[in-house]
């Protein structure tokens, strides 16, 4: 054998060979990026670092609902400013979507042709246009409701405005944390409810009204104990002061427009695995159903229901996932997301690509990461469990 | 035979034929059904109307109501005569056709992105019908059309003049972006995705790292990526073109979301077709280009064209850092002062464009979805 001439044919060298190529090839492409990058840095004066975070940002921020940001603050609070925001259109976007893909992918099957068809041609249309385009859209319709001062009320303390959405604002008084403790307790015990009636369904095959006697007592009783503290809420009204209103709560158009965009061209995918996942469950599921005689409500909830969602949810988690990737394009309408407020103005500001970038890619994968994996956990309880 | 002594056949009842039955069958087949058709009816009727008077009934397109050409948004009807007006101003779109299809590229040079329009058509369709005639060569036509393409609208090797990349605009841009980030994509995710599939644990997880380092991050950051961090990777005097710093953004961007879609394709061929094609002595690459890839691609079309529906959405994204394609056009378009205030028409026109593509794309996916179900031998089975 000529084994000194032919150890190329030999697998295990060539499998070694081929790898440390690739860590070869990786650690030149880092090191000699590193090197050029510092001396560009070096050549244009930018210092690198993390200090310029406590420096002050110096600019407003239009639409910061949970913290206080005033200009004076620094690049680390825009970022969280800007986190926040991104989680919330996110989140709100996320539950939006769903619902309304539900709603739609169930039209989609619905046995009537006119409706049907409806939500065939909004599935089409709205998959087939691209996000930015919608945001855009919808900004410019929302731009063009009346100036402030022509707006007019739509129910007592609302106005649409070119501004946003002016709604009154709720106000706690003292004593309402007892109404808030009370709201969290009946929620608890709806949880409890729940196990004792199905304990109870599986030793006795008696039934129990989960659903009413939870729901009551989360609405009621929290209800009940806010007027016997004396309604310790009132509601601050926007009112017309100057050229703005005053009191009062606003949203602003660019979240009223990402908020729209995104959850109905996000919820026309997830119509789609609705729809797929619905018709994955075989006639003859439904069939056998009706045959032990279960009502048609039932059918759906306790047995098309629960197959179909083992096929929905890993595409659901992927719309999830396109959907908080998306909500970065607030930046065209201008929404202070994480990109526009820390990779954008931050960024421009102070000059600190890198940084700026690092961060915001960081937390783009860190916020993938968490959604995919409480997706996951939530897909392992509802997969199938053999015995 | 006999029966006809014994019984005369009727016809069926005439609410279970013809439009009426198929009105009661689809519409009306209970009290449910029938509430839900007046309400979609009623939506329908709020929404639909008033959609065609804007866009058709009551809209101008080159002339006014009065006669009058519209080269200014003064002369539209509906901000001459507020009374008459109320519907779009199309002119808009009409008056700036060019720039929405070739963006700045000069006039006297047009015709080589006609002729480049032209064979991209000659290109395409080859790939997408199996039963185009001669389809084997035009196949090879199709592999030297990006060269063509890039000759013709680019630098022409000195036969032609120059024309710059910050020449171009508007459909042109979409368009470049859309199918050479496919065109280069698509290789590059068959790599990353044999890379990820691979038995080498390095190679494996670099693969690895980068799809899912893509697929985590927004497009828009990676577009950032390049166009500010991408300038201090260079080496001095490298001065990258804009578009090509954004197409780099879009293909990798791309290829990651290609190759988690062939590697499902890879994980559907049958553990025996690995064995069979070594055990005839193919080497690690031939056997993925003969027996494995062929058959994992076949398969996977449907969702490749997806993802590509996807990526030639996306490049609307390149607006926000300044490139000019269709989108980025009409924004131009609407900064100029004569035709201010006119965005509802530009972007509804940008939409209508974008839909004819992914749509009519989405359409042939699904042909060949059926294609693929019905097509003799397909796949693994």
């Amino acid at each position: 054998m000529r084994s000194n001439l032919n150890f190329f044919s030999d697998q295990k060298f060539r499998s070694l060979f081929y790898q440390i190529l690739v860590v070869g090839l990786f650690a030149f492409g880092l090191y000699y990026l590193m090197t050029t990058t510092a001396y560009n840095l070096e050549k244009r004066n930018i210092a690198t670092g993390w200090r310029f975070l406590s420096n002050p940002a110096g600019f407003d921020i239009s639409f910061s609902p949970f913290l206080d940001y005033k200009a004076t603050d620094t690049h680390l609070k825009v970022y969280f400013v800007g986190l926040l925001n991104t989680l919330l259109i996110s989140f709100c976007g996320c539950i939006a979507a769903t619902i309304l893909g539900f709603i739609v992918g169930v039209m989609r099957l619905s046995s009537n042709w006119l409706l049907s068809k409806t939500a065939y041609c909004y599935v089409e249309f709205c998959r087939n246009i691209p996000l930015i385009l919608q945001i855009i859209l919808w900004y410019t319709i929302l731009l063009q409701m009346p100036l402030i001062k022509q707006s007019k009320e739509i129910g007592k303390g609302f106005f649409v405005t070119n501004r946003g959405l002016y709604s009154p604002r709720p106000i706690y008084e003292e004593g309402f944390g007892i109404v808030f403790v009370v709201f969290i307790l009946t929620v608890i015990a709806s949880f409890f409810i729940r196990r004792w009636s199905k304990k109870r369904q599986e030793t006795t095959g008696q039934q129990f009204p989960v659903l009413w006697t939870s729901l009551s007592l989360i609405v009621f009783l929290p209800l009940i104990v806010f007027f016997i503290s004396g309604s310790p809420m009132s509601l601050g009204y926007p009112a017309l002061k100057g050229f703005n209103f005053k009191g009062g709560m606003v949203i602003r158009p660019e979240f009223i427009a990402m908020f729209l965009a995104l959850s109905i061209y996000t919820g026309a995918f997830i119509s789609e695995t609705v729809r797929s996942g619905i018709l994955s469950v075989t006639k003859g599921q439904r069939e056998a159903s009706g045959a032990l005689g279960l009502k048609p409500n039932w059918i759906m909830r306790l047995i098309v229901i629960p197959q179909a969602l083992r096929v929905i949810v890993p595409p659901l988690t992927s719309q999830y996932l396109n959907l908080t990737k998306n909500s970065s394009l607030g930046i065209v309408v201008g929404y202070a997301d994480l990109v526009h407020g820390f990779g954008g103005i931050s960024l421009n500001q102070t000059g600190q690509a890198i940084e700026c970038m690092v961060i915001v890619m960081a937390t783009y994968l860190t916020i993938s990461l968490i959604i995919s994996l409480f997706m996951n956990i939530y897909n392992r309880s509802i997969q199938f469990k053999e015995k | 035979m006999n029966s006809e002594n014994f019984s005369v056949s009727r016809k069926p009842p005439i609410a279970t034929t013809g439009l009426l039955g198929w009105l009661r069958m689809n519409l009306f087949s209970n009290w449910f059904n029938s509430l839900l058709t007046f309400l979609v009816i009623y939506l329908l009727y709020l929404i639909l109307p008033s959609f065609f008077n804007w866009t058709i009934f009551s809209a101008d397109f080159i002339y006014n109501d009065f006669g009058d050409r519209i080269i200014d948004r003064t002369l539209c009807t509906g901000r001459v005569d507020p009374e008459r007006g109320g519907g779009a101003c199309w002119s808009i779109i009409f008056v700036r056709f060019y720039q929405f299809v070739y963006g700045f590229y000069p006039r006297e040079e047009v015709w080589r992105v006609n002729i480049t329009y032209f064979l991209l058509v000659v290109a395409i369709l080859p790939l997408l019908f199996e039963k185009f005639p001669q389809r084997k060569y035009f196949l090879y036509f199709t592999i030297i059309f990006p060269v063509i393409a890039f000759f013709l609208l680019y630098s022409g090797f000195g036969l032609l003049n120059t024309v710059r990349t910050n020449m171009w605009g508007g459909l042109l841009v979409t368009l470049v972006l859309g199918f050479t980030g496919i065109a280069l994509a698509f290789p590059l995710g068959i790599i990353l995705s044999l890379g990820r599939r691979s038995k080498l644990p390095v190679i494996s997880m670099v693969c690895t790292l980068f799809i899912e380092f893509i697929r985590g991050v927004p497009l828009i950051t990676l577009l950032f990526f390049g166009m500010v961090m991408l300038p201090l990777f260079l080496p001095e005097g490298v001065n990258l073109d804009g578009l090509i710093r954004v197409l780099v953004a879009v293909t990798l961007f791309q290829s990651a979301y290609m190759a988690e879609v062939i590697r499902g394709g890879l994980q559907a061929i049958p553990q025996g077709q690995y064995e069979a094609a070594q055990s005839v002595g193919l080497t690690y690459w031939q056997m993925n280009r003969k027996i494995i890839l062929p058959q994992a691609i076949r398969i996977t079309i449907p969702s490749i064209v997806n993802t590509s529906i996807g990526l030639f959405k996306d490049t609307t994204l390149v607006v926000i850092v300044g490139q000019l394609d269709l989108l980025g056009i009409g924004r131009a378009a609407l900064a100029d002062q004569t035709w201010m205030g006119l965005s509802q028409e530009v972007y509804v026109f940008v939409a209508l464009v974008f839909f004819i593509f992914t749509f009519s794309m989405s359409r042939y996916s699904l042909y060949l979805e059926k294609k693929l179900k019905t097509g003799n031998n397909a796949g693994a089975d």
